[in-house]
Protein backbone atom coordinates (compact mmCIF):
# COMPACT_ATOMS: atom_id res chain seq x y z
CA UNK A 1 0.00 0.00 0.00
CA UNK A 2 1.25 3.62 -1.33
CA UNK A 3 -0.05 6.99 -0.45
CA UNK A 4 0.87 10.49 -1.72
CA UNK A 5 2.37 12.30 0.60
CA UNK A 6 -0.38 14.48 2.44
CA UNK A 7 1.30 18.32 2.92
CA UNK A 8 -1.69 19.44 3.94
CA UNK A 9 -2.13 17.38 6.67
CA UNK A 10 0.91 18.35 8.03
CA UNK A 11 0.08 21.96 8.21
CA UNK A 12 -3.03 20.88 9.59
CA UNK A 13 -1.74 19.24 12.43
CA UNK A 14 0.69 21.73 13.42
CA UNK A 15 -1.59 24.07 15.34
CA UNK A 16 -2.86 21.10 16.93
CA UNK A 17 0.36 19.80 18.38
CA UNK A 18 1.67 23.34 19.42
CA UNK A 19 -1.48 23.11 21.83
CA UNK A 20 0.44 20.19 23.68
CA UNK A 21 3.95 21.54 23.55
CA UNK A 22 2.89 23.36 26.77
CA UNK A 23 2.88 20.26 28.92
CA UNK A 24 6.21 19.22 26.94
CA UNK A 25 7.76 22.44 27.90
CA UNK A 26 6.42 22.13 31.34
CA UNK A 27 7.77 18.53 31.45
CA UNK A 28 11.68 19.87 30.22
CA UNK A 29 11.65 23.29 32.13
CA UNK A 30 10.65 21.65 36.17
CA UNK A 31 12.57 18.39 35.42
CA UNK A 32 15.98 20.83 34.40
CA UNK A 33 15.43 22.58 37.43
CA UNK A 34 15.09 20.03 39.33
CA UNK A 35 17.97 18.47 37.84
CA UNK A 36 20.12 21.52 38.58
CA UNK A 37 19.36 21.43 41.76
CA UNK A 38 20.43 17.55 42.53
CA UNK A 39 23.32 17.86 39.97
CA UNK A 40 25.43 21.16 41.88
CA UNK A 41 24.30 19.12 45.31
CA UNK A 42 25.60 15.52 43.66
CA UNK A 43 28.96 17.18 42.42
CA UNK A 44 29.57 19.35 45.48
CA UNK A 45 29.76 16.03 47.86
CA UNK A 46 31.92 14.16 45.46
CA UNK A 47 34.18 17.52 45.18
CA UNK A 48 34.49 17.95 48.96
CA UNK A 49 34.20 14.04 49.21
CA UNK A 50 31.94 13.99 52.15
CA UNK A 51 32.14 10.68 54.63
CA UNK A 52 29.36 7.90 53.09
CA UNK A 53 27.72 10.64 51.19
CA UNK A 54 30.09 10.96 48.48
CA UNK A 55 29.72 6.74 47.64
CA UNK A 56 26.41 7.01 47.62
CA UNK A 57 26.50 10.02 44.72
CA UNK A 58 28.71 7.54 43.11
CA UNK A 59 26.25 5.07 43.28
CA UNK A 60 23.64 6.99 42.14
CA UNK A 61 25.41 8.32 39.72
CA UNK A 62 26.60 5.18 38.03
CA UNK A 63 23.14 3.82 38.42
CA UNK A 64 21.33 6.28 36.70
CA UNK A 65 24.39 6.94 33.53
CA UNK A 66 24.06 3.24 33.15
CA UNK A 67 20.82 2.04 32.65
CA UNK A 68 18.24 3.44 30.33
CA UNK A 69 15.65 6.49 30.90
CA UNK A 70 12.70 4.59 29.20
CA UNK A 71 13.79 1.68 32.31
CA UNK A 72 14.19 4.07 34.51
CA UNK A 73 10.72 5.61 34.04
CA UNK A 74 9.02 2.37 33.79
CA UNK A 75 10.60 1.06 36.83
CA UNK A 76 9.32 4.66 38.73
CA UNK A 77 5.97 4.49 37.50
CA UNK A 78 4.88 1.23 37.10
CA UNK A 79 7.69 -0.95 39.66
CA UNK A 80 7.75 1.60 42.72
CA UNK A 81 4.23 1.92 43.69
CA UNK A 82 4.37 -2.13 44.17
CA UNK A 83 6.50 -1.86 47.12
CA UNK A 84 5.85 1.95 48.41
CA UNK A 85 2.95 2.89 48.94
CA UNK A 86 3.43 6.28 48.96
CA UNK A 87 3.99 6.46 45.18
CA UNK A 88 0.60 4.97 44.25
CA UNK A 89 -1.50 8.12 43.81
CA UNK A 90 1.54 9.84 41.66
CA UNK A 91 0.45 10.97 38.20
CA UNK A 92 2.62 9.79 34.76
CA UNK A 93 3.07 13.63 34.36
CA UNK A 94 5.24 14.13 37.78
CA UNK A 95 6.94 11.14 37.32
CA UNK A 96 7.91 11.86 34.13
CA UNK A 97 9.57 15.34 35.80
CA UNK A 98 10.86 13.10 38.77
CA UNK A 99 12.74 10.18 36.22
CA UNK A 100 13.78 13.33 33.94
CA UNK A 101 15.57 15.12 36.69
CA UNK A 102 17.25 11.90 38.44
CA UNK A 103 18.95 10.67 34.71
CA UNK A 104 20.00 13.64 33.64
CA UNK A 105 21.12 15.01 37.26
CA UNK A 106 23.64 12.51 36.93
CA UNK A 107 25.32 13.42 33.90
CA UNK A 108 25.10 17.14 35.04
CA UNK A 109 26.87 16.44 37.91
CA UNK A 110 29.88 14.87 36.21
CA UNK A 111 29.69 17.67 33.81
CA UNK A 112 29.74 20.36 36.94
CA UNK A 113 32.33 18.47 38.90
CA UNK A 114 34.59 18.35 35.80
CA UNK A 115 34.30 22.29 35.32
CA UNK A 116 34.50 22.40 39.27
CA UNK A 117 38.19 20.70 39.10
CA UNK A 118 39.39 22.45 35.82
CA UNK A 119 39.67 25.64 37.59
CA UNK A 120 43.39 26.31 38.84
CA UNK A 121 43.71 25.17 42.32
CA UNK A 122 45.73 28.85 42.69
CA UNK A 123 41.92 30.34 43.00
CA UNK A 124 41.15 28.25 45.97
CA UNK A 125 44.82 28.65 48.02
CA UNK A 126 44.14 32.48 46.94
CA UNK A 127 40.79 32.30 48.71
CA UNK A 128 41.99 30.37 51.88
CA UNK A 129 45.36 32.66 52.28
CA UNK A 130 43.29 35.24 52.98
CA UNK A 131 40.81 33.82 55.28
CA UNK A 132 38.15 32.28 53.35
CA UNK A 133 36.72 28.93 54.21
CA UNK A 134 36.38 25.93 51.57
CA UNK A 135 32.71 26.61 51.28
CA UNK A 136 33.14 30.59 51.12
CA UNK A 137 35.42 29.70 48.31
CA UNK A 138 33.55 27.78 46.31
CA UNK A 139 30.20 29.87 46.57
CA UNK A 140 32.42 33.33 45.58
CA UNK A 141 35.52 32.36 43.71
CA UNK A 142 34.68 28.61 42.05
CA UNK A 143 31.25 28.23 41.23
CA UNK A 144 31.21 31.43 39.54
CA UNK A 145 34.26 30.31 37.51
CA UNK A 146 32.74 26.41 37.20
CA UNK A 147 29.44 27.84 35.76
CA UNK A 148 31.07 29.63 32.56
CA UNK A 149 32.80 26.64 32.06
CA UNK A 150 30.29 24.47 32.59
CA UNK A 151 26.89 26.12 31.15
CA UNK A 152 27.42 24.67 26.91
CA UNK A 153 27.61 21.12 28.36
CA UNK A 154 24.59 21.80 30.75
CA UNK A 155 22.38 23.92 27.76
CA UNK A 156 22.98 20.49 25.67
CA UNK A 157 21.65 18.22 28.44
CA UNK A 158 18.89 21.11 28.27
CA UNK A 159 18.31 20.22 25.18
CA UNK A 160 18.11 16.72 25.17
CA UNK A 161 15.91 16.85 27.73
CA UNK A 162 13.48 18.88 25.97
CA UNK A 163 13.60 15.68 23.65
CA UNK A 164 13.97 12.53 26.15
CA UNK A 165 10.03 14.43 27.44
CA UNK A 166 8.88 12.59 24.28
CA UNK A 167 9.37 9.24 26.83
CA UNK A 168 7.07 10.29 29.30
CA UNK A 169 4.64 9.19 26.37
CA UNK A 170 4.77 5.76 27.45
CA UNK A 171 3.73 6.77 30.65
CA UNK A 172 0.33 8.04 29.29
CA UNK A 173 1.36 11.71 29.61
CA UNK A 174 -0.35 13.19 26.96
CA UNK A 175 2.39 15.68 25.13
CA UNK A 176 3.21 16.40 21.62
CA UNK A 177 4.64 12.80 20.76
CA UNK A 178 1.50 10.98 22.06
CA UNK A 179 -0.92 13.66 20.35
CA UNK A 180 1.39 12.59 17.18
CA UNK A 181 0.58 9.03 17.81
CA UNK A 182 -3.14 9.76 18.88
CA UNK A 183 -3.39 11.74 15.34
CA UNK A 184 -1.43 8.99 13.65
CA UNK A 185 -3.51 5.76 14.38
CA UNK A 186 -6.75 7.80 13.59
CA UNK A 187 -5.64 9.14 10.11
CA UNK A 188 -3.03 5.95 9.17
CA UNK A 189 -0.91 8.89 7.88
CA UNK A 190 2.29 8.16 9.84
CA UNK A 191 4.78 9.50 7.93
CA UNK A 192 2.74 13.03 7.83
CA UNK A 193 2.42 12.69 11.55
CA UNK A 194 5.50 11.86 12.73
CA UNK A 195 7.42 13.62 10.49
CA UNK A 196 5.16 16.82 11.56
CA UNK A 197 6.20 16.57 15.63
CA UNK A 198 10.46 15.90 14.52
CA UNK A 199 9.67 19.38 13.00
CA UNK A 200 8.38 20.95 15.97
CA UNK A 201 10.87 19.20 18.15
CA UNK A 202 13.69 20.85 15.93
CA UNK A 203 12.15 23.96 16.05
CA UNK A 204 11.82 24.07 19.76
CA UNK A 205 15.67 23.10 19.28
CA UNK A 206 16.96 25.49 17.32
CA UNK A 207 15.63 28.21 19.44
CA UNK A 208 16.92 26.80 22.09
CA UNK A 209 20.30 26.78 20.44
CA UNK A 210 20.24 29.87 19.25
CA UNK A 211 19.70 31.20 23.01
CA UNK A 212 22.63 28.65 23.95
CA UNK A 213 24.79 31.01 21.67
CA UNK A 214 23.79 34.42 22.68
CA UNK A 215 24.34 32.83 26.53
CA UNK A 216 28.32 31.68 26.11
CA UNK A 217 28.78 34.73 24.03
CA UNK A 218 27.38 36.87 27.25
CA UNK A 219 29.45 34.90 29.62
CA UNK A 220 33.32 34.93 27.54
CA UNK A 221 32.26 38.91 27.60
CA UNK A 222 32.43 39.17 30.98
CA UNK A 223 36.32 38.60 32.41
CA UNK B 1 54.87 37.73 67.63
CA UNK B 2 55.67 35.24 65.15
CA UNK B 3 57.05 31.82 66.68
CA UNK B 4 57.51 29.18 64.85
CA UNK B 5 58.60 26.00 66.77
CA UNK B 6 59.98 21.96 65.40
CA UNK B 7 58.50 22.28 61.92
CA UNK B 8 58.81 19.75 59.80
CA UNK B 9 57.66 18.47 56.36
CA UNK B 10 57.78 15.02 54.49
CA UNK B 11 55.98 14.53 51.43
CA UNK B 12 56.16 10.86 51.70
CA UNK B 13 59.80 9.99 52.12
CA UNK B 14 61.30 12.73 51.10
CA UNK B 15 62.08 15.28 54.25
CA UNK B 16 62.17 19.03 53.06
CA UNK B 17 61.96 20.88 56.60
CA UNK B 18 63.80 19.60 59.48
CA UNK B 19 62.77 20.91 62.90
CA UNK B 20 62.74 24.53 61.79
CA UNK B 21 62.74 27.21 64.47
CA UNK B 22 62.67 31.10 64.34
CA UNK B 23 60.76 33.91 65.67
CA UNK B 24 60.04 36.95 64.25
CA UNK B 25 58.97 40.45 65.97
CA UNK B 26 56.40 42.95 65.29
CA UNK B 27 57.71 45.18 62.22
CA UNK B 28 60.77 43.18 61.62
CA UNK B 29 61.35 42.14 57.84
CA UNK B 30 62.51 38.86 57.25
CA UNK B 31 64.32 37.92 53.83
CA UNK B 32 64.66 33.70 53.23
CA UNK B 33 67.59 33.27 50.54
CA UNK B 34 68.73 29.62 49.36
CA UNK B 35 68.78 27.59 46.41
CA UNK B 36 66.14 26.50 44.57
CA UNK B 37 64.45 23.56 46.19
CA UNK B 38 65.85 23.60 49.43
CA UNK B 39 62.39 24.39 51.21
CA UNK B 40 61.58 28.04 51.50
CA UNK B 41 58.73 28.36 49.92
CA UNK B 42 56.77 24.84 51.48
CA UNK B 43 58.21 26.78 54.68
CA UNK B 44 56.16 29.81 53.89
CA UNK B 45 52.86 28.10 53.02
CA UNK B 46 53.30 25.85 55.90
CA UNK B 47 53.02 29.15 58.10
CA UNK B 48 49.21 29.83 56.12
CA UNK B 49 48.93 25.79 56.11
CA UNK B 50 48.16 25.87 51.91
CA UNK B 51 50.36 22.88 53.23
CA UNK B 52 50.08 21.10 56.10
CA UNK B 53 53.17 20.43 58.27
CA UNK B 54 53.85 17.30 59.22
CA UNK B 55 54.74 18.53 62.71
CA UNK B 56 56.05 21.44 64.85
CA UNK B 57 53.69 24.25 65.85
CA UNK B 58 52.96 27.86 64.31
CA UNK B 59 52.32 30.79 66.49
CA UNK B 60 50.86 34.32 65.04
CA UNK B 61 49.68 36.78 67.72
CA UNK B 62 47.04 34.99 69.92
CA UNK B 63 46.83 31.81 67.82
CA UNK B 64 49.09 29.06 68.22
CA UNK B 65 48.26 25.62 65.76
CA UNK B 66 49.99 22.08 66.36
CA UNK B 67 50.50 20.04 63.44
CA UNK B 68 50.05 17.02 65.53
CA UNK B 69 46.20 18.43 66.64
CA UNK B 70 44.40 21.04 65.09
CA UNK B 71 40.93 22.27 64.04
CA UNK B 72 39.80 23.60 61.10
CA UNK B 73 38.76 26.89 63.33
CA UNK B 74 41.97 26.97 64.50
CA UNK B 75 43.50 26.91 60.92
CA UNK B 76 40.98 29.50 59.46
CA UNK B 77 41.86 31.71 62.20
CA UNK B 78 45.78 31.47 61.51
CA UNK B 79 45.21 32.08 58.35
CA UNK B 80 43.19 35.28 58.98
CA UNK B 81 46.20 36.62 60.96
CA UNK B 82 48.63 36.35 58.14
CA UNK B 83 48.33 36.79 53.82
CA UNK B 84 50.09 35.83 51.39
CA UNK B 85 51.52 36.81 48.27
CA UNK B 86 51.75 34.47 45.38
CA UNK B 87 54.44 33.76 42.63
CA UNK B 88 51.35 33.61 39.95
CA UNK B 89 49.53 36.51 41.57
CA UNK B 90 46.88 34.06 41.78
CA UNK B 91 44.12 36.96 41.80
CA UNK B 92 40.33 35.73 41.58
CA UNK B 93 39.23 35.83 37.65
CA UNK B 94 36.11 36.73 37.85
CA UNK B 95 36.31 39.82 39.95
CA UNK B 96 37.81 43.34 38.97
CA UNK B 97 40.86 44.25 40.92
CA UNK B 98 38.89 46.59 43.69
CA UNK B 99 36.95 43.69 44.15
CA UNK B 100 39.99 41.08 44.45
CA UNK B 101 41.34 43.42 46.97
CA UNK B 102 37.91 43.92 49.16
CA UNK B 103 36.94 40.42 49.21
CA UNK B 104 38.67 39.15 52.37
CA UNK B 105 37.05 42.29 54.03
CA UNK B 106 33.34 41.57 52.53
CA UNK B 107 33.92 37.88 53.21
CA UNK B 108 35.42 36.99 56.00
CA UNK B 109 34.88 40.56 58.19
CA UNK B 110 31.69 41.07 57.42
CA UNK B 111 32.48 45.39 56.22
CA UNK B 112 29.44 46.12 54.71
CA UNK B 113 30.43 46.48 50.74
CA UNK B 114 30.23 50.20 50.28
CA UNK B 115 33.39 50.65 52.97
CA UNK B 116 34.81 47.77 52.02
CA UNK B 117 35.17 48.83 48.46
CA UNK B 118 36.34 52.59 50.04
CA UNK B 119 39.13 50.97 51.88
CA UNK B 120 39.72 48.59 48.66
CA UNK B 121 40.34 51.81 46.74
CA UNK B 122 42.80 53.58 49.45
CA UNK B 123 44.64 50.25 49.46
CA UNK B 124 44.69 50.44 45.06
CA UNK B 125 45.56 54.07 45.15
CA UNK B 126 48.80 53.00 47.27
CA UNK B 127 50.24 50.84 44.91
CA UNK B 128 49.59 53.05 42.23
CA UNK B 129 46.84 51.36 40.48
CA UNK B 130 44.24 53.61 40.94
CA UNK B 131 42.86 53.64 37.51
CA UNK B 132 42.88 49.90 37.33
CA UNK B 133 40.24 49.99 39.93
CA UNK B 134 37.61 48.34 37.19
CA UNK B 135 40.23 45.91 35.15
CA UNK B 136 39.70 42.57 35.27
CA UNK B 137 43.13 40.56 36.07
CA UNK B 138 43.52 39.02 32.60
CA UNK B 139 43.26 42.77 31.61
CA UNK B 140 46.26 43.77 33.42
CA UNK B 141 49.82 43.58 32.90
CA UNK B 142 52.12 40.93 35.09
CA UNK B 143 53.34 43.96 37.31
CA UNK B 144 50.12 45.21 37.77
CA UNK B 145 48.58 42.26 38.90
CA UNK B 146 50.91 41.53 41.25
CA UNK B 147 50.74 44.83 42.44
CA UNK B 148 46.77 43.99 43.21
CA UNK B 149 47.76 40.74 44.92
CA UNK B 150 50.06 42.57 47.46
CA UNK B 151 46.93 45.12 47.83
CA UNK B 152 44.87 42.19 48.17
CA UNK B 153 47.62 40.89 50.87
CA UNK B 154 47.43 44.36 52.50
CA UNK B 155 43.73 44.82 52.83
CA UNK B 156 43.09 42.26 54.70
CA UNK B 157 45.09 43.58 58.05
CA UNK B 158 46.76 40.50 58.75
CA UNK B 159 49.37 40.64 61.14
CA UNK B 160 52.17 39.71 58.72
CA UNK B 161 52.27 39.39 54.92
CA UNK B 162 53.80 36.24 53.43
CA UNK B 163 55.49 36.92 49.91
CA UNK B 164 56.18 33.66 48.13
CA UNK B 165 58.79 34.77 45.19
CA UNK B 166 56.38 37.55 44.28
CA UNK B 167 58.62 38.90 41.28
CA UNK B 168 59.79 35.28 39.87
CA UNK B 169 57.40 35.21 37.34
CA UNK B 170 57.90 38.88 36.06
CA UNK B 171 59.22 39.85 32.85
CA UNK B 172 61.85 41.87 34.05
CA UNK B 173 60.70 45.20 33.01
CA UNK B 174 58.10 45.12 35.83
CA UNK B 175 60.14 43.70 38.71
CA UNK B 176 61.33 47.42 40.15
CA UNK B 177 57.29 48.13 40.27
CA UNK B 178 56.28 45.24 42.43
CA UNK B 179 59.79 45.75 44.69
CA UNK B 180 58.92 49.30 44.88
CA UNK B 181 55.37 48.54 46.49
CA UNK B 182 57.42 46.09 48.55
CA UNK B 183 59.59 48.82 49.84
CA UNK B 184 57.16 51.06 50.90
CA UNK B 185 55.61 48.42 52.89
CA UNK B 186 58.97 47.48 54.61
CA UNK B 187 59.04 51.46 55.52
CA UNK B 188 55.90 51.81 57.19
CA UNK B 189 57.11 48.74 59.20
CA UNK B 190 54.82 45.76 57.74
CA UNK B 191 55.75 42.72 59.56
CA UNK B 192 56.81 40.67 56.60
CA UNK B 193 58.58 37.51 55.60
CA UNK B 194 60.11 37.19 51.96
CA UNK B 195 61.08 34.40 49.50
CA UNK B 196 63.48 35.83 46.67
CA UNK B 197 66.36 35.93 44.93
CA UNK B 198 66.47 39.32 44.43
CA UNK B 199 69.65 39.77 46.56
CA UNK B 200 69.88 43.79 46.08
CA UNK B 201 66.18 44.08 47.71
CA UNK B 202 67.23 41.67 50.42
CA UNK B 203 70.38 43.83 51.15
CA UNK B 204 68.66 46.96 51.01
CA UNK B 205 65.83 46.01 52.91
CA UNK B 206 65.62 43.20 55.31
CA UNK B 207 66.34 43.98 58.85
CA UNK B 208 67.33 39.79 58.46
CA UNK B 209 68.45 37.50 56.27
CA UNK B 210 67.87 33.60 56.71
CA UNK B 211 69.62 31.19 54.86
CA UNK B 212 68.00 27.97 53.80
CA UNK B 213 69.71 25.12 52.51
CA UNK B 214 68.36 21.41 52.77
CA UNK B 215 65.60 21.84 54.69
CA UNK B 216 67.39 23.32 57.45
CA UNK B 217 68.35 27.26 58.61
CA UNK B 218 72.10 27.08 57.96
CA UNK B 219 72.47 30.50 59.25
CA UNK B 220 70.73 33.83 59.96
CA UNK B 221 72.04 37.18 60.75
CA UNK B 222 71.40 41.21 59.72
CA UNK B 223 72.56 41.70 55.72
CA UNK B 224 75.48 42.88 56.41
CA UNK B 225 76.23 39.77 58.40
CA UNK B 226 74.98 37.55 55.60
CA UNK B 227 76.58 39.17 52.75
CA UNK B 228 79.93 40.27 53.89
CA UNK B 229 81.12 38.35 56.30
CA UNK B 230 79.14 34.88 56.39
CA UNK B 231 80.22 32.13 58.77
CA UNK B 232 79.18 29.16 57.87
CA UNK B 233 81.18 27.64 54.56
CA UNK B 234 77.46 26.99 52.89
CA UNK B 235 76.44 30.48 53.17
CA UNK B 236 79.85 32.11 51.68
CA UNK B 237 79.22 29.71 48.58
CA UNK B 238 75.89 30.38 47.85
CA UNK B 239 76.15 34.62 48.87
CA UNK B 240 79.49 34.64 46.65
CA UNK B 241 77.44 32.46 43.71
CA UNK B 242 74.45 34.96 44.05
CA UNK B 243 75.94 38.52 44.25
CA UNK B 244 77.98 38.07 41.01
CA UNK B 245 74.51 37.83 39.08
Amino acid sequence: MQSSFDLQYIIQLMPILFKYLGVTMEMALWGFLFALILSLSLALIRVFKITILHHFAALFISFFRGTPLLVQLFLLYYGLPQFMPIFIGMDAFTASIIGLSLHFSAYMAESIRAAILGIDKSQMEASLSIGMTRLQAMKRIILPQAARVATPSLMNYFIDMIKSTSLAFTLGVAEIMAKAQMEASSSFKFFESFLAVALVYWGVVLIFTRLQHVLENRLNKAY
Amino acid sequence: MIKVTNLSKNFDDLSVLKEISFEVNKGEIIVIIGPSGTGKSTLLRCLNYLETPTSGQIEIGDITVDAKKYSHKQITKLRQHSSFVFQNYSLFANKTAIDNVAESLITVWNVARKEALASAKKVLIKVGLEDKLDFYPSQLSGGQQQRVGIARAMATHGEVILFDEPTSALDPEWVEEVLAVMKQLAIEKQTMIVVTHEMQFAKEVADRVIFMEGGYIVEQGTPKQIFENPQNARTQEFVKRALKR
